[in-house]
């Protein structure tokens, strides 16, 4: 019997391509969209965006173009819970969290996953520029893209071994040029869609203001100070900055500063120069072990701890079973608490886990 | 396939594809034409309209055609309040009502009426004194629907129409779930504007009628032409109004028999779902429920799930209502009958149609059964 997989497609070119690749494979596919967007009138309607009824309807004329069997399923509920309740917490608690790990964790490999297997699916599958393979200790990891610039292993390294053993990702194995020539070939309705980005539940990027109409607070209000404890200025509300930030500071001390550091409970902003945001060190809870079962604290690894950036050599050692201190060879920048730093042993994520200092 | 999806729209009787089809070709007149063939056109129409008409015991220019269900509600809500609103700006209806009259009063809210949502219990039925209590000297309309989509309860319409008359206050009944399926007597049931809809009779969609008892003294909802005896502008939609009238010559002739068959595979269907799946619950009136429909409760499994695996198996059901996107959303009904968000995320509700046989009802429980082994 053909193995049967649900395809969370999004309306984009990849997860419509995703869905043609493993009909193309054998695989019994089944469309699916997770409606998350909390309002029926969906706010977010710009192209390129993830969700609403303009992405349905991609997604649903894609399923048609496939001949596959197509479903919209209602994740309001979970994604109001584990994504944007707990990314406007995580900005109150002065961290800087990622929503899409969270969605990735609880939404699409929680709740999603759990639908398709009741619905009697054997995967799940997404358009994710990575790639899932079992290593030879028979463990499950996630795979760098073969496109390092699209790669999104980063906002995967949370997935258990039981969700990948059930998650297949076919786009990873081909560049996005190659994709969209797919697209095209097959005549996909989104084959010439903009790439989504940004955060996807905040319309504008703006989501300072998001998280002030959500919780009515900017958090705490208080003061910039420099690294020396000098007070420069005043701020109304510390959510409004992230580490490493140098635009909109609205302070001027003749060179360029950046954030290098946040105090939820005083309201201090702590601004620095560019060299004070490297660090060698990097401390990360919450660890989700991937491809080994523990780290080696002998081996060397490369990670990083942040979407965008090349990963660094490394060391990893255990403070205690959970949390974890990553020693690099050459200073990364701006590692911010609530970002996750992830570890990679060659092209595999060995692990990773959530930055709470440096 | 197993269609038990009536109450969201029933398959058309060949014999009503069979009366429009003469209409979309060569009898294409319009019938407020001159000349004879539309002279013709007209003649038919206006027999559909008067046997429609005496299906329901009401005068001919009584029915008014509209595009449907939710126009009709419409128009009856916002103009029936409008006529009376020197008497007052105040509405009663029900928790429980479908969007096109739900909707519809929140506008007249905005509007600056008054509206009173009147509780359901446990069965979905609305409690007489309660409306009772409700009215005020200022209410001008009371819009409670004959049968509710999602649960099956049917509402004691001649006693809300007999409270109603003696208060002076027009009353209004969405019948979309009981035109072609109960019997419906608009003057014994005391009713001034009711809304019905054929593709739930196995009709035609996108034809509907609004029944106006007083047309001389009530108002349009759109400008146009002098159609519908002047009160709905638009050149008819002949082909839909010969097969509504089709369609309710069918009711009328096996009502008694459709009633009685639906009743036994509903009832089959409940005691197979009661003893083979652990934890079900159904949502229901005892004595006063549609034929064909039945509200169940499942335990652990949500109805999206359970939808999703009747649908591999060929099987249509349905649960609460779908947002624009086609998401499925918590049902108001469910609410206001007091189930929490969570017993409403696993409630399904099939809805058994003339063309269903035992056989479907087995085979759907066996389904059913698998998924909850």
């Amino acid at each position: 019997m053909k193995k049967k997989v649900v395809v969370g497609m999004s309306g984009g070119v990849d997860s419509s391509v995703c869905a043609w690749l493993l009909k193309e494979q054998g695989y019994e596919v089944i469309g699916a969209t997770m409606q998350i967007w909390q309002s029926d009138e969906c706010k977010i309607e710009k192209e390129g965006s993830c969700c609403g009824i303009s992405a349905v309807e991609d997604a649903r004329r894609v399923a048609e173009c496939l001949d596959i069997p197509y479903y919209v399923m209602n994740f309001r509920q979970e994604f109001r819970r584990d994504v944007i309740d707990r990314f406007t917490g995580s900005y109150l608690k002065g961290l800087t969290p990622n929503p899409c790990i969270a969605c990735n964790r609880y939404v699409k490999w929680g709740a999603f996953l759990g639908r398709c297997s009741e619905i009697g699916a054997d995967y799940l599958a997404t358009g994710h520029y990575a790639r899932v393979e079992q290593l030879p200790n028979g463990r499950y990891s996630v795979k760098r893209s073969v496109t390092a610039e699209k790669d999104q292993t980063y906002v995967l390294y949370n997935l258990t071994q039981e969700e990948l053993a059930h998650t297949l990702m076919p786009v990873g194995e081909y560049t996005k040029p190659q994709i969209r020539e797919f697209a095209e070939k097959l005549g996909l309705p989104v084959a010439h869609k903009k790439d989504s980005q940004d955060i996807c539940f905040v319309e504008d990027g703006d989501y300072a203001r998001f998280i002030k109409e959500e919780t009515g607070s900017l958090g705490k209000s208080g003061v910039f100070k420099t690294t020396d404890g000098e007070v420069v200025g005043k701020h109304t509300g510390t959510v409004q900055y992230t580490i490493g930030q140098r635009k909109g500071l609205g302070v001027a001390l003749g060179h360029p500063v950046y954030v290098t550091g946040i105090d939820v409970e005083t309201g201090d902003v702590i601004l620095g120069s560019n060299d004070d945001l490297f660090s060698d060190v990097v401390y990360a809870t919450d660890i989700n072990h991937m491809g080994e079962e523990h780290f080696d604290e002998n081996k060397t690894y490369t990670a990083k701890v942040r979407y965008s950036q090349t990963s660094v050599p490394c060391h990893v050692k255990y403070v205690d079973d959970n949390t974890i201190k990553i020693e690099f060879e050459s200073k990364v920048r701006a590692a911010t608490p609530g970002q996750a730093a992830v570890i990679y042993d060659g092209e595999f994520i060995a692990g990773g886990g959530m930055i709470i200092r440096k | 396939m197993i269609y038990l999806d009536h109450a969201a729209t029933t398959r058309p009787e060949s014999a009503v594809i069979e009366a429009m089809i003469p209409f979309l070709s060569e009898n294409y007149m319009n019938p407020s034409a001159f000349y004879q063939p539309a002279v013709r056109t007209r003649m038919q129409v206006e027999s559909a309209r008067r046997n429609i008409a005496g299906f329901i015991n009401a005068p001919y220019d009584s029915i008014i055609f509209t595009s449907g269900g939710t126009e009709s509600d419409n128009w009856a809500i916002r103009m029936g309040a409008k006529i009376c609103e020197d008497k007052g700006r105040h509405i009663i209806t029900t928790k429980i009502e479908h969007p096109a009259v739900l909707n519809t009063v929140r506008y007249m809210e905005e509007q600056g009426y008054e509206v009173t949502y009147l509780d359901v219990d446990a069965t979905g039925r609305i409690d007489l004194e309660s409306l009772k209590s409700a009215i005020r000297q200022d209410t001008v309309l009371i819009s409670i629907m004959h049968a509710n989509n999602e649960i099956g309860t049917i509402q004691p319409i001649k006693e809300i129409g007999k409270i109603a008359h003696e208060q002076g206050i027009l009353f209004h009944t969405d019948a979309v779930q009981t035109f072609g399926h109960l019997k419906i007597d608009v003057d014994e049931f005391g009713i001034d504007l009711l809304s019905a809809s054929a593709h739930k009779l196995y009709g035609p969609k996108g034809i509907g009628l609004l029944y106006i008892r007083d047309r001389k003294k009530f108002a349009k909802l759109l400008f146009g032409g002098s159609q519908e005896l002047g009160l709905r502008p638009g050149t008819e939609n002949v082909a839909d109004i010969m097969g509504f009238a089709k369609a309710v010559e069918i009711a009328d002739k096996i009502m008694d028999s459709d009633i009685e068959a639906q009743n036994a595979l509903r009832d089959e269907l409940k005691s197979s779902i009661l003893k083979e799946i652990p934890g079900a619950v159904i949502n229901e009136n005892e004595d006063n429920h549609l034929p064909g429909t039945l509200n169940v409760t499942f335990e652990g499994v949500s109805a999206e799930t359970i939808l999703i695996r009747l649908d591999m198996n060929g099987i249509c059901a349905s649960a609460g209502s779908a947002c624009s996107a086609g998401a499925l959303e918590p049902s108001h009904v469910l609410t206001a009958i007091g189930k929490s968000t969570d017993e409403a995320s696993r409630t399904i509700r099939f809805s058994i149609g003339r063309e269903n046989t035992k056989d479907d009802i087995v085979k759907t429980v066996k389904v059913l059964k698998t998924l909850f082994a």
